[in-house]
This record gives structure tokens, C-alpha cells and sequence, in this order.
């Protein structure tokens, strides 16, 4: 076992771990911090994205160890005096999420992508995700997130989406009904 | 706890919530991690499980020695097939396709010969799920290695047994013939006819082998303290997976409790009832003890069940102007090593779609289920309806082809036109309602279409190396499985309704209990929407309560794009029911008749005067019961079961750009519009949502996914490393548009829409992708459409495409740098 010291979100801990603990299963098991899952075994999906010392990183591709002496973000960290990070209402107010799974990890990494490039292009934002796997939502509104989060028009020229301007509403185009 | 914003105001019970773009209730514990995935739960003296697997396709298990992983740290013990014995139960199949389905009896963990590579043999039980995996590792198991039955084909010729018990690998054969069934004439007659003096178009289709791939790593907890037991699953059927218990493994339903929690998607992957399941249940009722089971990746892309998997023969008979006379389908369709929960009953449910939304006159329609040695298949989003559109609307392009006509013109010709429903199909299903007419001319308005076919014909002309392709589709589908009759007459195990209650709480809120069970889908949102509506409450004084056996006891759960359709008009009923027998309380209280009473707006008043009382003061009224007319129970609290007269059919166009690079057979996507008609909506951005989701799902079966076996069974696309989902640089943003001709077998007008993206969008591309490499003479692309195949597909008739890729490398090492080495 190894003594390690971290803080997450905001607290400090001091654990005994087996060496090989990956992170994610140090949150998930020894701090209860759920929040963060596991999707694959192979690092592909980035469920398990946190942030260490400010940067994100997939959490179960590191050793608890190697965060000894770091400082841990979760998703369950992002809140500040009770709200919501402007990441988290986008994600809420673009449904950029159905199941929610992949979720923690991709607010996560949007948020890192956005610390990096305030301002991307769809193209960037599309590739700034490529390690995030959703199978919910097609990525249509995670893209529209990224960009309502980063202050950018979500409207049609950027996403191409909702350009017609006949989208939404369930009646329309003449049709009998 | 924060509130997420409310984009729209809040709502006061004045009616207008169906229809409106709220943002999800559901949302706030997802985007903060206050989640409970079955994998979160933590129990005292909970133990672990960790499964031993076979790693052969087809082998006799001659020894397990578990002597070494039980002395190992913290192990409980290990347990095989031969400990557990009867005490496992099965794993049922609900839908016996045919009287005389052949299907190899399922036990969770056999002992003596395994059926697939990933097959379950033992399992071990540890303090830690660690100490589980660790201990797994050294179970010694002795096989002895037996031929196995691969590949569909081979396998439906018997040469190498699956089960060699059964004698053969054929399953079940299934055939519907219109002729015989009186709804069409015979196909074999419209055939021969046009071989003599029309067009007769005969193509085989691949369609690959899927996996879910749902992000939620299936998970189960089993807790047998006290009275009860309950297991807590990612499923996406917490009642039928209770029924199956009870009726598998001998503990009497009422002590039975199962609850789905916040369950990762499923797209049809956790409608199953799993051997995990069942060993988890036998071992926790063994030891006494709470017991949990969380799969890897790979397992799960492993044992979980995958998905379509079938070999399509197609013949289309047709007049020379490109009118349908005939259409006749034989499919082959692999099993995997097991008749899973629908099984067979997955290709069936295409056998109704094939003829889509057009007026054929003759349809024959065959199905032969085989086993194999490789993971079972079932349900996957659309189940059998992405197969049959995929197998239509491929061949209405290629009529098209033959015919020299627009595809859309070819369509258009052949498609039941908006005035003549409801219409009666050629498969023997009486479609509501439709307006392909109207969804096909808005998709091309938002494509751009003629403008796109320009660009085509100049980039054609100029002999651009990237040329431009644009791909059709234009589906239908059955949903909202199902009438409880047509499943009867089709020999599925259960019914098709659903169930839902309502509870008027004294302090005005109300709640919502749906047999449905959401896993992603918004449910608690656009539930909350109906009753709103409905009751004239305010969207947010109502909660949703769903997938926990004991909370919401009755129900059938969420698949087939039933929740709403079905549901929702149960939920629909017991809100009437609501009223109704608030009606007469109300009237007491203002001292009227009931006749002089109308309900607006969640208020009773009474005609002609200001006198009215809302829902909510009578339900406060109801709890006390003070004053109450005699004889009326103090009980405002309703439920309705729901049995569908008829399937919902939404349909839409859906139209693909795709730029193919000729010289590299690299595709990429330019724009993709889908108009869907999916009558009316409740919340149009879950809709989109479902829409966007379920595209890609069906853009990835056409360019990305399959899995693959290698030659002795072991799927080689076990992990997200080989098994591509596709990512966000792969994919682009979508232009979507709707149309909506409403239903007119439930109250809302409603029409599901969990699968229609992924059922229109496969033939969309792949047909797009045949378009633009129709100059090279290509008439088909075998699926998942890859660079390595686009580029074959182009260049099969010049040398290069002879020669290249396959079996040129090893030859050219060897004579000149390989022997030198």
C-alpha cells in the first residue's frame, strides 16, 4: 500500500492505496465520488474524464498514485456556492445529453477544450471531443453546447442544424391533419 | 441544490405543455454526477463477482479446477455450472417464432460444453471486485475443442453442428406469403411475368453483424436480505425480467422485487435477460449474501447481444416504367449460439416493413433462423425494420437505376398516396396515416436537391476525382409494439399494453407511475408535459416514477418506440379517470350536478356561473374527506392498462449528400436532411434529440461498425480500440424538418420516434454512396461501406482494383524483399 494526498474537489484526503488503483476506481470506490463512471478498458470512451490540476485527464488511464500531491476536479466539483457551471446549463439548455452516461466525461473535456481554444470552430470542437464517445446524441447538441458555452451563435450558420427555420413544432407544411 | 433554468417560464397549469420545447427534468442529476448507475451501488458486506470465460467458439469442458482461485486473498469461492445446477434457472425466449422452432436449452452457465467464445463457466466471489478478477485468472479449465459453425451461410448447410443435440443449425422458418394470407396476389406469378416483358432485379445484401455498444456497462446488484429480494439491473425490462425470474428459478413473483435505476442507454442491448443476471441472482440466494456484477467492455461487447446479422436475397419484380408487381425476400438470419429473449422474432418483425410505404401487389416473405457458435443476437435499435428498409429502399434505387428515372420519381410512382389512408398493406397491416408526398417535397426544399444533383452532374462531366453522391430514403416503420392480439396470433410470450397510475397528493402535487422504463429516452419530462395538459397542473408539480418493480408493479417496459404511443395512453386514460371521479366530488362541494359541471384548465365550474374549484383543493378535499358525497371512496387516485388497437407507422424522407474521393474510396459526409413525420409532438427537443441519436446509430452501420470473428469463433472487435463507435470528427451536424399527419389510434395523435432515425439513415448513405461511384459502374457497397471497400468497389474493373490490397502484399515480400531476409 501507498500513502498518497489529494484533494477533490475541494477536499483533502489521505488514503492507503494498492499501487495499481487506477484514479477512477480511487473516486468511484475509496471517496464515493460516483459521479465519475467507468465506459470502456481501453481508454476509448473518456467516461472517466476529471480534471487534474486544471487539465483534463481520462481517469482511468492513471494511477491513483500519480495524483499524490494533486488537485482533482469532478463533476460533482463544478458547482461553485450552488451554481451550476455555464458548461453544465449548456449541456441542460442544448439537451446535449439523453442517458447521461457519458456526460460527467464530456463536460469535462468541453470545458478543458474551452480553457485551451475559447473560441473553436465546429470543426475544432469536433475534434476537441474525439476522445469522448456518446451513442445517445449523435453529438449534434454537444456541439451546440460547446458553442452556446463558449458564446457563440448556435443558430444556423455555424451548426447547419436548425437552418430552415422549420424544425421544431410538430405541425407544419400544409399537412392534413 | 441549484436549479437548472428553466429556458421556458414557469407554467401555471393552463394547458399548452404538449407541444412545448422544455428543457429535461431529468438533466440535474446527470450534469451533476447525483447519479445512481447499478454499478454505484454499495451494499453492507456486499461481495463482487468476477465470470470465468471460454475462450473457444465450440468446446466440451472436460475439468474446471477452481482449487487455486479458492485459496486465493479475500475469495468467498468459486462456483461452476455443475455447483449451481438447477438452482441457475434458464434463460427463456419469449418468441417461438414457429411451432417447431428448434432452440438449444439455455443455462446461465453450462457445464459441460460451452456454445461461443465468451460463454460463462465459472465465477468467482471475492471481498473486492479486484480480488474477483485476480482470482478469476487462475481457474484452470480443461476443454476439449470442437469444430464450430461460423459462418451464417455454411451453418444453414449443416455441415458443422452448433448444438449437435438438435441435429441441425436451422432454428425456425418463417413465411408469409400475400397470396395465402389474401392481402396481395402471388409473387412468383408477378415475377415470371416480368422476366418476359418487365424488369426483374435480383440482389443479395450484407447485412453486418452489430453490437449496441450502449455506453452504461451492463451492471447487477442482487441483495437477498430480508423478506425480499431484489436486484437492481441495467436493463431496460425490470417487469419482464421479474416475471422471467419467478418463472425460471422457482421464487414466487411477489417476493421478487427489480429495480432499473439510472440505466446508460440500451438501444434494444438491455432488452435481454441475461446469464449475468441469473448467476448473480443464484449466487446471492447461495451465500446469504448481497452480490454485485459489473461487466468489462469487453465482456459486454462479448456476451452482451449483438445485432441484425443477416444475408438478404432480394427479388423485385416491376413493369418497364419502374411500377412494383412483386416483391419476394428470403433472408438468412444467425441466431448467434442462442434463441435470445425475441430471437428469432427480431427478423420477423421486418417482415411487415419490406414492402414499406409502398402500394405492392404481391409479397412473399421467408425467414430461416440459424445457430451458430458465435454471440446471440437480438434486439437492436430498430430491430428488424432497419433490415427491411435497408433491403427496400436499396432496390427502389436500383429500380430507379433500371429504369432511368429520378429515385424520388420511382418512389413517388410506387407509394401510397396521402388520400388514399388508411390503407390496407400487402403484409397485412392497416396503415393510419401518412403524407409521404408532403415529407418527401419538404426534404428536398431543405436538401436543396436540384441544386445538388447540378453539382453532381458537372462534377460527373468533369471527371472531378471527388465525385458527389446523394442517397434516399424513404421509410417507414411499425412501432409502439404492440396489439397484445397480434402478438398472440405471432406467438409471442406476453402481451403489449402498458400501465400507468396517477396519485393526487393532498398537498397538489401529483404522481406519475409509468410502466415504461426510460433509460435516456426523457420520459419524466414529457410525462410531466401530458398530465400537465391533461390536469391542468403545473408541468412542475408533477413527478414521474418509473423502473422499480415495487414503485410502478405493473408494466412492459421500453423498446419498439412503445413508451409514448403506448404509455403514454395509458397515462392518457388514468388522467380521465382522474377527472372523472373528481367530477363528482367537485359537484358536492359546489353544491351543482355534475352535469352543469366543465372541466378547463385544471378547474371545475360550474356553466354559466364564477363558481369553480381547482384540481388541486379537491384533492386536499379528497384527502380529508369531511365532506364528501355518499357513497364516493376518499380517492381521486386512478390507473389504466392499455392494449394498442394498431401499431403507429411514422415515416419520413431522408436525403444524403456524400463526397466520395475516387481515388482513395474515402467518404465523407456533406449534408444529411431529415424530414420525419412522427405525428404529434410532445416536447420537440427531445425529438430532435432522438432524431440526432438514432442517425448516427444508422450512418455507423453503414460506414463504420461490425463485428468481427476470426476464424475459430473469437470476436476480434471485442474492445472500442477495434469496435468503432463512431466519434464527434466523424460525424457533422444534422438539418432536420418535420412534417406530421397524426395518429389516429391514440388520443394525442402521437407516432413513436426512439428508432426512426436509425431506420431511415442506413440505406440513405450507403444508396448515396452507390450514387456517386455509379459512373465506375458500382451497383452496391458492401456494408460497413470502408475506404478499402469504396475503393475496390470502384476500381473491380480496372487492373488496379484486380490486384490491389488483398494478396498482393504477401507475394511481392516474398519473390523480391522476403526471401533476402
Amino acid at each position: 500500500m501507498t500513502k498518497i494526498e489529494v484533494t477533490v474537489d475541494g477536499a483533502r484526503y489521505s488514503d492507503d492505496v494498492e499501487p495499481r488503483t487506477l484514479l477512477v476506481h480511487y473516486l468511484r470506490e475509496n471517496l464515493g465520488k460516483t459521479g465519475t463512471v467507468v465506459g470502456c478498458d481501453t481508454s476509448n470512451c473518456g467516461a472517466c474524464t476529471v480534471h487534474l490540476d486544471g487539465q483534463s485527464v481520462k481517469s482511468c488511464n492513471m494511477l491513483a498514485v500519480q495524483a499524490d500531491g494533486h488537485e482533482i476536479t469532478t463533476i460533482e466539483g463544478l458547482e461553485t456556492n450552488g451554481t451550476l457551471h455555464p458548461m453544465q446549463e449548456a449541456f441542460h439548455e442544448c439537451h446535449a445529453l439523453q442517458c447521461g452516461y457519458c456526460t460527467p466525461g464530456m463536460i469535462m473535456q468541453s470545458i478543458d477544450l474551452l480553457n485551451d481554444n475559447p473560441h473553436p470552430s465546429e470543426d475544432e470542437i469536433r475534434h476537441g471531443l474525439e476522445g469522448n464517445l456518446c451513442r445517445c446524441t449523435g453529438y449534434h447538441n454537444i456541439v451546440k453546447a460547446v458553442q452556446q458555452a463558449a458564446g457563440a451563435p448556435t443558430s444556423s450558420a455555424s451548426t447547419g442544424s436548425v437552418s430552415t427555420g422549420s424544425v421544431s413544432t410538430g405541425s407544419t407544411s400544409g399537412v392534413a391533419s | 441544490m441549484t436549479a437548472t433554468t428553466e429556458v421556458s417560464t414557469g407554467s401555471t397549469g393552463g394547458g399548452g405543455e404538449v407541444g412545448r420545447a422544455r428543457t429535461r427534468k431529468e438533466d440535474q442529476r446527470l450534469i451533476t454526477g447525483r447519479t445512481r448507475w447499478t454499478d454505484n451501488i454499495v451494499l453492507p458486506g456486499m461481495l463482487h463477482m468476477a465470470m470465468v470465460r471460454s475462450p473457444f467458439a465450440h468446446a466440451k469442458i472436460t475439468n474446471i479446477d477452481t482449487e487455486a482461485a479458492k485459496a486465493a486473498t479475500n475469495v468467498v469461492t468459486v462456483l461452476t455450472g455443475a455447483d449451481l445446477g438447477e438452482s441457475q434457472g434458464v434463460c427463456i425466449n419469449a418468441w417461438p417464432i414457429t411451432p417447431d422452432q428448434k432452440a438449444p436449452t439455455h443455462v446461465p452457465m453450462p457445464s459441460d460444453r460451452v456454445a461461443y467464445a465468451g460463454e460463462i463457466v465459472a465465477v468467482v466471489v471475492a471481498r473486492t471486485a479486484a480480488q474477483a478478477r485476480d482470482a478469476a485468472d487462475l481457474v484452470d479449465v480443461d476443454y476439449e475443442e470442437l469444430p464450430a459453425a461460423l459462418d451464417l451461410k455454411e451453418a444453414a448447410q449443416d455441415a458443422v453442428l452448433a448444438h449437435p443435440e438438435l441435429g441441425t443449425n436451422k432454428s425456425a422458418l418463417w413465411e408469409f406469403d400475400s397470396a395465402e394470407a389474401g392481402t396481395g396476389g402471388d409473387v412468383e406469378q408477378a415475377i415470371s411475368k416480368a422476366r418476359t416483358d418487365g424488369i426483374v432485379i435480383e440482389r443479395e445484401f450484407r447485412q453486418q453483424r452489430l453490437i449496441p455498444a450502449f455506453m452504461e456497462p451492463r451492471s447487477v446488484v442482487v441483495d437477498p436480505t430480508g423478506d425480499q429480494l431484489t436486484m437492481w439491473s441495467a436493463t431496460q425490462i425490470p417487469h419482464i425480467l421479474r416475471f422471467a425470474l419467478a418463472a425460471t428459478t422457482g421464487v414466487p413473483e411477489s417476493k421478487i422485487r427489480v429495480i432499473a435505476p439510472d440505466v446508460g442507454g440500451g438501444f434494444g442491448g438491455k432488452l435481454q435477460t441475461t446469464p449475468e443476471e441469473w448467476i448473480a441472482w443464484a449466487v446471492a440466494r447461495r451465500l446469504g449474501k448481497p452480490v454485485k456484477y459489473t461487466e468489462t467492455r469487453s465482456e459486454s461487447l462479448m456476451s452482451g447481444h449483438h445485432g441484425r446479422d443477416q444475408w438478404q436475397k432480394l427479388t423485385l419484380a416491376a413493369t418497364k416504367d419502374g411500377t412494383v408487381t412483386g416483391l419476394k425476400v428470403e433472408l438468412l438470419a444467425d441466431l448467434g449460439a442462442y434463441v435470445a429473449v425475441v430471437g428469432g422474432g427480431v427478423p420477423v418483425l421486418g417482415a411487415f416493413m419490406f414492402n414499406a410505404i409502398y402500394k405492392f401487389p404481391a409479397y412473399h416473405f421467408s425467414c430461416q433462423t440459424v445457430l451458430t457458435n458465435k454471440t446471440w443476437t437480438d434486439a437492436y435499435r430498430g430491430a428488424g425494420r432497419p433490415e427491411a428498409t435497408f433491403g427496400i429502399e436499396r432496390m427502389m434505387t436500383e429500380l430507379a437505376e433500371q429504369v432511368g428515372a429520378d429515385p424520388l420519381e420511382i418512389r413517388e410512382k410506387n407509394w401510397i398516396k396521402h388520400e388514399e389512408f388508411p390503407f390496407s398493406t400487402v403484409s397485412g397491416l392497416e396503415y393510419d396515416s401518412g403524407n409521404y408526398e408532403a415529407a418527401t417535397a419538404k426534404a428536398k426544399e431543405i436538401f436543396s436537391y436540384d441544386e445538388l444533383r447540378a453539382e453532381q452532374a458537372k462534377r460527373r462531366e468533369s471527371k472531378d476525382p471527388v465525385q458527389l453522391g446523394i442517397g434516399i430514403s424513404t421509410f417507414t416503420e411499425m412501432c409502439g409494439l404492440a396489439p397484445s392480439r397480434v402478438l398472440g396470433s405471432l406467438d409471442y410470450g406476453a402481451g403489449g399494453w402498458e400501465h400507468a397510475s396517477i396519485r393526487m397528493l393532498a398537498t397538489g402535487t401529483v404522481e406519475v407511475v409509468t410502466g415504461s422504463s426510460a433509460h435516456g429516452q426523457g420520459h419524466e419530462t414529457a410525462w410531466s408535459q401530458i398530465v400537465a395538459d391533461r390536469l391542468g397542473v403545473p408541468f412542475e408539480d408533477v413527478e414521474v416514477l418509473h423502473g422499480d418493480t415495487q414503485i410502478a408493479p405493473k408494466g412492459l417496459d421500453t423498446y419498439g418506440s412503445r413508451s409514448l404511443t403506448v404509455g403514454g395512453e395509458a397515462l392518457i386514460k388514468a388522467a380521465d379517470k382522474v377527472i372523472e371521479k373528481a367530477k363528482p366530488i367537485a359537484a358536492h362541494l359546489l353544491e351543482a350536478s355534475a352535469d352543469d359541471l366543465e372541466f378547463e384548465a385544471g378547474k371545475f365550474t360550474v356553466k354559466g356561473t364564477d363558481k369553480g374549484m381547482a384540481m388541486a383543493d379537491i384533492a386536499l378535499a379528497t384527502f380529508a374527506a369531511h365532506n364528501l358525497p355518499d357513497g364516493v371512496e376518499p380517492s381521486l387516485d386512478s390507473d389504466a392498462t392499455y392494449d394498442p388497437v394498431n401499431f403507429s407507422f411514422p415515416h419520413g424522407t431522408h436525403l444524403c449528400a456524400v463526397e466520395v474521393d475516387t481515388e482513395t474510396g474515402g467518404v465523407k459526409m456533406r449534408k444529411y436532411v431529415a424530414v420525419d413525420d412522427v405525428g404529434v409532438i410532445v416536447n420537440p427537443t427531445i425529438v430532435e434529440g432522438q432524431v440526432h441519436g438514432g442517425l448516427v446509430q444508422g450512418i455507423a452501420q453503414a460506414l463504420w461498425e461490425e463485428a468481427v470473428h476470426d476464424e475459430a469463433g473469437t470476436l476480434v472487435s471485442a474492445s472500442f480500440v477495434d469496435y468503432t463507435l463512431p466519434t464527434a470528427a466523424d460525424t457533422i451536424s444534422f438539418d432536420l424538418g418535420h412534417t406530421s399527419s397524426p395518429a389516429t389510434s391514440n388520443s394525442l395523435g402521437t407516432k413513436g420516434v426512439g428508432e426512426a432515425g436509425t431506420i431511415a439513415s442506413t440505406p440513405a448513405v450507403v444508396n448515396a454512396i452507390v450514387d456517386a461511384c455509379r459512373p465506375f459502374g458500382v451497383d452496391d457497397v458492401r456494408m460497413p461501406c470502408t475506404p478499402e471497400r469504396v475503393w475496390k468497389a470502384i476500381h473491380s474493373k480496372d487492373a488496379g482494383g484486380q490486384t490491389a490490397t488483398e494478396g498482393a502484399a504477401v507475394p511481392h515480400l516474398t519473390e523480391d524483399e522476403g526471401a533476402a531476409q
